[in-house]
């Protein structure tokens, strides 16, 4: 069965195509192009992908207007029928905004945007998205945002981190996130958000290939599922 | 009818934009600023017969991120 994808454009998305060719490049099949306007997505889709950038502008707070956008609606009923969603950068702000994952992304605590490579650990190697890494294992991936100071309540914290969701988790300090938190699940394991640009480390050209792991992980859980 | 919507962060969740204002009051020589929180006000002009319950939703459904924020609706006398 041929991997079928889809990557969300919104208005203000800047990383859809670096997200689209990392798709293909890696989990290969056939990447649908999707944009916010559409009520549908398309059939049989395997893996859907939120990209970063600014959609609408932050306008109100990042991810808030894309979060209730027509398209957003069926990424969130896919979600619920159980179709992997990786959202990165504003995708991961998207996904919060939509209730799909917990917390919320904030202004950086040092108010600078941040953009350079960051040394992340990963904290569950277990996940559908995280399966081809070890678990404490060191990865390098770029990071490129104002708003990604993860915050949660102490509770919501604590069950996250008791129930393994916790994916990635910054080596360094970064932006102020809560437990130094950079990547997290949902409590049914198919959808993960993350600050960090895996799509921007999938070939030696790019200055390294860390993020390589992540799209192979996801083609071989479900294709294997 | 107008209505204001007053959006701020709950307590407890760190305001990192109301701390750089708070220091920029300080270096401008303002004395005795104790704390600095910064929110957002938005502004409606709704139709007379809109409800209590929907000004409600249109907060908690979009105009405030209830995991991080509080909101507070006036209405103008």
């Amino acid at each position: 069965m041929a991997f079928t994808s889809a990557v969300i454009t919104f208005p203000g998305s800047n990383c859809d195509r670096d997200m689209a060719v990392a798709v293909e490049q890696v989990c290969g099949g056939t990447v649908h192009r999707v944009w916010h306007g559409d009520a549908d997505l398309p059939e049989g889709l395997d893996f859907i992908a939120l990209p970063g950038g600014f959609s609408y502008g932050d306008y109100l707070r990042s991810g808030a207007m894309a979060a209730r956008s027509p398209v957003m609606q069926a990424v969130v009923r896919a979600a619920e029928r159980g179709v992997a969603v990786l959202g990165v950068c504003n995708g991961f702000q998207v996904l919060t905004e939509a209730g799909l994952l917990p917390g919320a992304l904030m202004r950086n605590a040092g108010i600078r945007f941040v953009c350079r490579d960051v040394k992340l650990t990963v904290e569950n190697a277990q996940s559908l998205f995280t399966a081809g890494y070890s678990a404490g294992q060191q990865i390098t991936i770029p990071v490129a945002h104002h708003d990604g100071n993860y915050f949660a309540d102490d509770q919501t914290l604590d069950r996250i981190e008791g129930e393994g969701r916790v994916a990635f988790r910054y080596a360094e300090q970064v932006n102020g996130s809560a437990r130094q938190i950079a990547g997290v699940l949902n409590d049914r394991g198919n959808v993960l958000g993350m600050m960090p640009h895996p799509e921007r480390m999938i070939e030696t050209a790019q200055g390294g290939t860390d993020g390589r792991a992540l799209f192979e992980s996801v083609v071989r859980g479900l294709v294997n599922a | 009818m107008k209505v204001r919507v007053i959006v701020t962060l709950k307590n407890g969740v760190l305001d990192p934009q109301g701390r750089a204002i708070h220091h920029a009051l300080e270096g401008l020589g303002f004395a005795g600023v104790n704390d600095v929180r910064a929110g957002r006000v938005i502004e409606l002009d709704v139709a007379d017969a809109t409800s209590d319950e929907s000004l409600d939703e249109m907060c908690r459904k979009l105009l405030a991120n209830m995991v991080i924020e509080n909101y507070r609706i006036e209405k103008a006398a």
